[in-house]
């Protein structure tokens, strides 16, 4: 698994919310102060930051609720991607 | 009930045929230019996508969109047997289009008006049918909030009412009726605090960030008042308490600067990209 998407991932995350800290095992829904608005923008965000379109059956919440879970699911998608 | 006409797409609009469409109703989409409507078949394409990461059912968003036609002018929505209008919170805008709907549309149309402000009795009185027009204030997200507010105008019959309510049941919604006064109950209390809270930022006593940590931190609340005003829209709640204004003669309505100064820049919030907070466009 890529450091990198990780990196990509959490820097993403932490701009957003900068009061909050955050590592790349965190379930970031569950800090309270995530909305499922955020979920929707994590999607475009990994979409558009690894050139990967996701699989309407792979858009579940288990998959963006970490850094790691994310890094996960684009390693899945596009191998290149995520090791870039 | 066959076809429902749905005039507007706009915010609103768009999550009301995603909602109706998804619960297996066939809806007529109506704007003023086709490129607003290709817009929100896009938008409800991607909306249906992200349904059910947003705590929503599984949809199809191919099957959903089958459901959906779209048409130029509220004349399009001539030959449906219910019609939600979703048009911008702004009376001419909305009298003009009901005029035409009142025109166009078969006698026993009823007309549904999605309004957060706009007394339905008032829009009852440029129709020829004020008994077959009722109010449903619809929240946003439209396909993710189960509770409605259904407001009977002053001549609105009970078969209206009935019939609104089965729809609204069939769409998954639970309706809490509440008398005819502009704002209803949600908006007199949401807009008020939205507006403080602009106050607030426009003061410099606190930035959005810290106003908004305040009502989810301390009152539990899921988004505070400013995330919640870039979700609906800055230019929508402006609208919205310019009507509160006129409509009361209160000032405790007064519009603060700063809503006007961001929907006169385009700050207009999730919609536009940027509102109190920025986000990511698509």
């Amino acid at each position: 698994m890529s450091v990198t998407a990780i990196d990509q991932i959490l820097a993403f995350v932490r701009e957003r919310y900068p009061q909050a800290e955050i590592d790349a095992s965190q379930d970031i829904f569950a800090l309270g102060f995530v909305n499922s608005l955020f979920a929707m923008e994590l999607v475009m965000f990994v979409e558009k930051t690894f050139e990967v379109t996701i699989p309407n059956e792979e858009l579940r919440i288990d998959n963006f609720r970490t850094a790691d879970t994310m890094a996960t699911l684009v390693a899945r998608l596009a191998p290149d991607a995520a090791a870039a | 009930m066959t076809v429902i006409g749905v005039i507007g797409a706009g915010v609103m609009g768009v999550g009301v045929a995603q909602n109706l469409a998804a619960t297996g109703h066939d809806v007529v989409l109506v704007d003023k230019d086709e490129r607003t409507l290709a817009d929100a078949l896009a938008t409800i394409r991607h909306n249906t996508r992200m349904s059910r990461l947003m705590g929503g059912p599984a949809l199809d968003p191919d099957e959903v969109l089958s459901r959906i036609t779209t048409a130029v002018g509220a004349a399009g929505a001539a030959k449906a047997d219910l019609v939600i209008e979703n048009v911008t919170e702004n009376w001419d805008v909305k009298r003009e289009v009901y005029e035409t709907l009142d025109a166009e549309c078969g006698p026993g149309t009823v007309f549904v008006v999605n309004t957060s402000a706009i007394p339905i009795t008032k829009v009852g009185a440029v129709t020829g049918r004020p008994d077959r027009v009722i109010g449903v204030h619809f929240m946003n997200p439209v396909p993710a909030k189960p509770v409605v507010e259904l407001i009977p105008g002053f001549h609105t019959s009970q078969e209206t009412i009935e019939r609104t309510e089965a729809l609204l049941s069939a769409m998954g919604k639970k309706a809490v009726r509440v008398k005819d006064s502009s704002g209803f109950v949600s908006n007199r209390v949401l807009m008020l605090t939205v507006n403080e809270a602009a106050y607030l930022v426009h003061e410099g006593v606190a930035d959005a960030a810290s106003v908004d940590e305040v009502f989810r931190g301390c009152f539990g609340h899921p988004m505070g008042p400013l995330e919640t005003a870039d979700l609906i829209g800055v230019d929508t709640i402006l609208y919205s308490v310019e009507v509160l204004y006129e409509h009361y003669a209160d000032s405790k309505y007064r519009p603060c600067p700063l809503l006007k100064q961001m929907t006169d820049a385009g700050l207009h919030g999730r919609k536009s990209g940027r509102g109190f907070y920025t986000y990511d466009s698509n």
